[in-house]
């Protein structure tokens, strides 16, 4: 069954969700996408407690209360968040889209919102040639299900919290874990590290610095990793059930490049009038947007953003009349926010 | 106006003069220079500005600090002479500099 909705928002970066409130002071509801399984993009995965000095009379906020406070902004609009889902494809269906994630569910809308900043924040791939023939077998970029890991000797890369915490966690129930890190120093926890090197004394954790990855052995699966000391070039060979790589995240444009979209590198052209792009009913906003004059600020992805929900009413109200109204003055908007009006 | 020479993985040379005050960095995205995509703009947040500074040059450029070398650990495949260029600031001192761009970022 789709989910029909007047617009479907790609991406819950700081840009999406403002055009969730954009939106939602019109009367019209959105259904918000993101591949992370978090809120905030950039903001939150790059940048949390950074902070920021140039929105709009804020004089100074972080990427985390920025975040939280567009939430707050969108609250009454009860949004639905479909998170840890990449839209995967779109099909025309008269004046709406079909949109499918690769989950397989599918949005049906007049309008598409893609705020996709720089991307789609995908796992980084061990940086070696041919390693894909081994994704879904044994190799992993992230923990599902930690049973299948019960007993196994594993080989973990990565010097990051996420590395470490699962060296630790695993450490429970698998027979040997290697940790290969590029250099010394880990970025993780102090206190992870600790632990870590307390269970290595028991031999359960190997922890192998300044090496990195050379070769992954075998036919179909992974039987044995090849690594390389950076400092004596002297190689290592582990056997191993499986692999877990944490090598950050990176931004991938991903399926959006196959759209038919005029793009533009990394970048998809719109005018700058409403955010179009050559597609009628797929606008573009944020820093993922090109135009004469772009500039990738959040303030930039505020302004697009209103301009083109302004778009998307006249096609999911094309019988009704678009009346610009202010939020100051608009009993209507006041009854969608949920507010009563206090100056009267 | 400092001189670097960017160096392809495939050996292509490019020698540009960028101002005094930028980065390495972005004297190559200005210059179209192929094989530093710059993701996050500059703010150490992407490794995909990944270069190899030529071996005569490590030394004269700014020190790495520890967020560069966290986020080296995601560069693709990272040398001993590896840094971000977004990091390397250019002073007059610079003139000549030459960096190796890796086979790819990321
Ligand atoms: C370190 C740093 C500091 C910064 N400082 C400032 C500053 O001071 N001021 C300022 O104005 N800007 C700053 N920026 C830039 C600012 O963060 C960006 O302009 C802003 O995040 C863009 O928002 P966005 O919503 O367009 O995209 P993003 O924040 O990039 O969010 C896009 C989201 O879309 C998701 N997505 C993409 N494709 C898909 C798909 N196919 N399916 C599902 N989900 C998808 C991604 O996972 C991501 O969560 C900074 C950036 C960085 C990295
Ligand atoms: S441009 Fe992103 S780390 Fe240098």
């Amino acid at each position: 069954m789709n989910i029909k909705t007047d617009a479907l928002v790609i991406g819950a970066g700081p840009v999406g969700l403002f055009s969730v409130f954009e939106l939602g002071i019109m009367g019209l509801k959105a259904h918000v996408v993101d591949n992370l399984d978090k809120i905030g993009g950039q903001c939150i995965e790059l940048y949390p407690d950074k902070p920021i000095y140039d929105i709009p009379a804020l004089p100074k906020c972080t990427g985390e209360s920025l975040i939280n406070n567009l939430l707050e902004q969108i609250k009454p609009f009860k949004t639905e968040f479909h998170l840890g889902e990449r839209v995967q494809s779109i099909n025309k269906n008269n004046n709406n889209w079909v949109v499918e994630t690769n989950l397989g569910k599918k949005f049906e809308t007049p309008n598409i919102i893609i705020a996709g900043g720089v991307g789609s924040f995908e796992p980084r791939k061990i940086p070696l040639e041919g390693v894909e023939k081994f994704d879904n077998t044994n190799l992993f970029y992230a923990v599902r299900n930690k049973e299948i890991f019960k007993n196994q000797s594993i080989c973990i890369f990565g010097g990051g919290d996420s590395a470490l915490d699962w060296a630790v966690d695993l450490s429970n129930i698998c027979k040997k874990i290697y940790l290969v890190h590029r250099r010394d120093d880990f970025r993780a926890a102090q206190h992870t590290v600790s632990q870590m090197n307390e269970i290595s004394k028991t031999g359960k954790i190997e922890v192998l610095t300044s090496f990195q990855p050379k070769e992954l052995i075998g036919e179909k699966l992974i039987e044995k990793v090849r690594i390389t000391n950076s400092n004596s070039n002297e190689d290592k060979l582990l056997k191993v059930d499986s692999v877990l790589a944490f090598f950050g995240l990176k931004m991938e444009l991903g399926p959006i490049a196959e759209w038919g979209l005029n793009l533009d590198k990394k970048n998809i052209k719109v005018n700058a009038e409403n955010f179009e792009t050559n597609e009628k009913g797929i606008f573009a906003i944020g820093d993922i947007c090109l135009y004469p004059g772009k500039l990738k600020l959040i303030l930039s992805g505020f302004h697009e953003a209103a301009l083109c929900a302004k778009s998307c009413f006249n096609r999911a109200r094309p019988d009704e009349k678009y009346v610009f109204r202010f939020t100051t003055s608009s009993s209507e908007i006041q009854k969608r926010l949920g507010v009563k009006n206090d100056n009267k | 106006m400092p001189k670097v020479t960017y160096i392809e993985a495939s050996g292509k040379k490019h020698e540009i003069q960028v101002d005094v005050g930028l980065s390495i960095m972005e004297g190559a995205v200005q210059n179209s220079v192929p094989g530093i995509d710059a993701d996050c703009g500059g703010s150490c947040a992407c490794a995909t500005c990944h270069v190899y500074v030529d071996e005569q040059w490590t030394e004269k450029v700014p020190e790495i600090t520890d967020a560069e070398k966290d986020m080296l650990d995601f560069a693709f495949e990272p040398k001993k002479n590896s840094r971000l260029s977004c990091q390397l600031i250019l002073e007059d001192s610079h003139d000549g500099i030459v960096v190796n761009l890796p086979s790819k970022q990321g």
